[in-house]
């Protein structure tokens, strides 16, 4: 029974491996091919399939004038416009988190729930039904096009997702342990920051990891915002399809594109290794 | 100088939390706050450390009206029923927090921890994580943080409740130590708790809370010779006091057809119906008594707790020793008539076995 278990638990895990990683081992040789070796037959390993050739990720960093697609500053775009988004929503969403988890607002009929749920319902509609807004916003303070104009957009787009993880964060650390740090001496600021931040670090990873990957892999703000002058990552890799399909420059974009999420998921996954994302606090 | 508190009331919605409290605590001196779950004794001390404010009422301490006071600048000490420390620091970061917050130098802080954490006995356990410890150790850290902190009011809310039983025991002699000897005349140190036993073995001044409201003041020992009426015999008493309604008639009791020759500390009292009270440990098995039935039969510790009936009377006794009981059974019981207590119909003490009455 134990062997059978212990079978059919590595058969699984050995099936799902594949299925995870073939897509990147076709990637990347697919990468290192010319127009010859995708159309002629089924090739996979190099140099004794095919003859191996930079030429995929070549195009990338030149020049259109040259031929190339230049990738590279929609790249650094892209990484502004995710982490400056994701930081700010971040900073920002912790706070409001806070302030919603530990302290009560009345307006009217409004209550905290209320506030929250505001908050997620920003992410309640699709997305189709903000795009007109915000081309109307952004295009009225003349941000159009613009990179501040897309941090704005996906820090409303981002800051919802921190909100919500962190209010239900904050919820689970007992109040009793910011009632202690004031007592000790705290005022309510550094109760906050000497105390419940150092014991937030799991909910902020956890909210940071949502934000850069729904930031950095969104592509239809990104496409109905910009148009000549700022260009983000998605949108760019997109173009690169014409009618003569470039696989391997499309395959090269695309693991060039993956590479800043699998960083983040490397890094996460030795925070949660440790032990570290959970037990600190009952 | 003294810690004084003047008709505190607290109601944040429907219910009284804190009804109209008053005190005077002075230094040097330990409090205890006794009452059952939710009768205000978190409230109690969270008002004193300043967590919560009072709706009305007034709040000095060294002649300052103290509700003016933010918390962080109180100089207030408070541990929780739950083990409250700080999950991000080891042990000895943990107990100069709040000296480092208050900017004590470096080499008195040394000191100060020195000392706390030989009091708490955790000497040694400096560089620990606080989730590597247990219960009663991460208890003991909380405490070594209040104490290093030499604040001139230490609070404790129910310390002990979330222990178990055994560590319980243990940690109370301890604290009884602590208190007699690790405090300096200068710290009021208040006490809450929902045990009795507790109350008896700290053997401060009490306060009896129910509802909010303060139901009697005094030492340990009146408390429990002389609870003022039912409702402090009941929260001061574990088993709570038995409460039998009866009459007394010239020479006898009679409680729902059971007689007894009345004891000769009620020869006072006028002929007229009576709730008279008799605590747990003063019903023996007796061969002559009155034949009451089981209805349950536990056992703690070293004890038997038995709930016995008898037509509409209820009653429980505790006995000394361990004892096998069948439910339904019938066993014969004697009160021990010279420890009951009458109260009257308003539930006012009239007569206690102490001789001392609140007339």
């Amino acid at each position: 029974m134990e062997k059978l278990y212990k079978f059919l638990k590595y058969t699984f895990i050995i099936l799902w491996t594949v299925f995870i990683v073939a897509p990147f081992l076709w990637a990347i040789s697919t990468s290192f091919k010319d127009f010859q070796s995708v159309n002629s037959k089924v090739t996979y390993i190099p140099w004794l399939d095919f003859e191996p050739t930079l030429e995929g990720w070549r195009v990338l960093v030149k020049s259109p004038a040259r031929g190339g697609v230049d990738i590279v500053e929609p790249y650094f775009n892209s990484l502004f416009v995710t982490c400056t988004a994701s930081l700010i929503s971040i900073v920002l969403g912790t706070l409001a988190a806070y302030a919603l988890s530990r302290f009560t607002f009345k307006a009217g009929f409004v209550r905290n729930n209320d506030i929250t749920f505001f908050f997620i319902s920003q992410r309640i509609m699709p997305p189709i039904v903000l795009s007109i807004p915000f081309f109307i916003f952004l295009s009225t303070i003349g941000l159009l096009d613009s990179l501040i104009g897309l941090v704005v957009v996906y820090i409303v787009l981002l800051m919802p997702i921190a909100v919500w993880i962190m209010v239900d964060f904050f919820n689970r650390v007992p109040k009793e342990l910011d009632e202690t740090a004031l007592i000790d001496g705290c005022n309510p600021y550094q109760a906050f920051y000497k105390v419940v931040l150092p014991n937030s670090i799991p909910g902020l990873i956890v909210a940071g990891m949502f934000c850069i990957i729904f930031g950095w892999i969104d592509f239809f703000f990104a496409f109905i915002l910009t148009f000549t002058e700022v260009q983000l990552l998605p949108v760019k890799v997109v173009a690169l399809n014409s009618s003569i399909t470039p696989w391997w420059s499309l395959s090269a974009s695309a693991l060039i594109s993956v590479a800043p999420l699998i960083i983040v998921a490397f890094v996460v996954e030795r925070y949660l290794s440790k032990g570290n994302l959970s037990g600190a606090l009952k | 100088m003294n810690l004084i508190g003047e008709n505190i009331t607290y109601k944040p919605d429907d219910q009284f939390h804190l009804n109209d409290v008053s005190f005077n605590f002075k230094k040097g001196n330990l409090y205890t706050i006794l009452g059952r779950t939710l009768s205000g004794k978190t409230t109690f001390l969270k008002t004193i450390a300043g967590l919560l404010n009072p709706d009305s009422g007034n709040l000095s301490f060294e002649d300052n009206d103290f509700i003016k006071i933010p918390v962080w600048e109180r100089n207030v000490a408070m541990v929780y029923q739950q083990f409250i420390n700080y999950p991000h620091l080891n042990v000895y970061e943990n107990i100069i927090f709040p000296l480092k917050q208050r900017k004590t130098s470096e080499d008195q802080i040394k000191k100060d921890v020195e000392e706390a954490l030989k009091t708490v006995g955790l000497v040694g356990f400096e560089n620990r994580k606080i989730q590597e410890l247990s219960g009663g150790q991460q208890q003991r850290v909380a405490l070594a943080r209040s104490l290093a902190k030499k604040a001139k009011i230490l609070l404790l809310d129910e310390p002990l409740v979330n222990l178990d039983y055994k560590l319980r025991e243990q940690l109370r002699e301890e604290f009884k130590r602590i208190f007699t000897q690790g405090l300096s005349e200068d710290t009021i140190l208040i006490y809450s708790t929902t045990d009795p036993q507790e109350v008896m073995e700290l053997n401060g001044e009490v306060i009896v809370l129910d509802e909010g409201k303060v139901l009697q003041k005094g030492p340990a020992k009146e408390i429990f010779e002389n609870p003022r009426n039912l409702k402090v015999a009941e929260i001061s008493n574990d088993p709570p006091m038995n409460i039998l309604k009866g009459t007394k008639s010239s020479e006898k009791l009679n409680f729902e057809n059971i007689l007894i020759k009345s004891p000769s500390h009620f020869k006072n009292l006028s002929d007229q119906s009576y709730n008279f009270g008799i605590r747990a440990s003063e019903i023996k098995l007796d061969s002559q008594g009155e034949e009451f039935e089981i209805e349950l039969a536990e056992i703690s510790g070293s004890e038997t707790l038995l709930h016995l009936k008898k037509g509409e009377s209820k009653v429980i006794a505790l006995i000394e020793e361990v004892m096998n009981f069948k439910i339904h059974e019938k066993v014969k019981i004697k009160f021990n008539e010279n420890k009951l207590y009458a109260f009257d119909q308003n539930e006012k003490l009239v007569s206690s076995p102490y001789g001392v009455s609140h007339g």
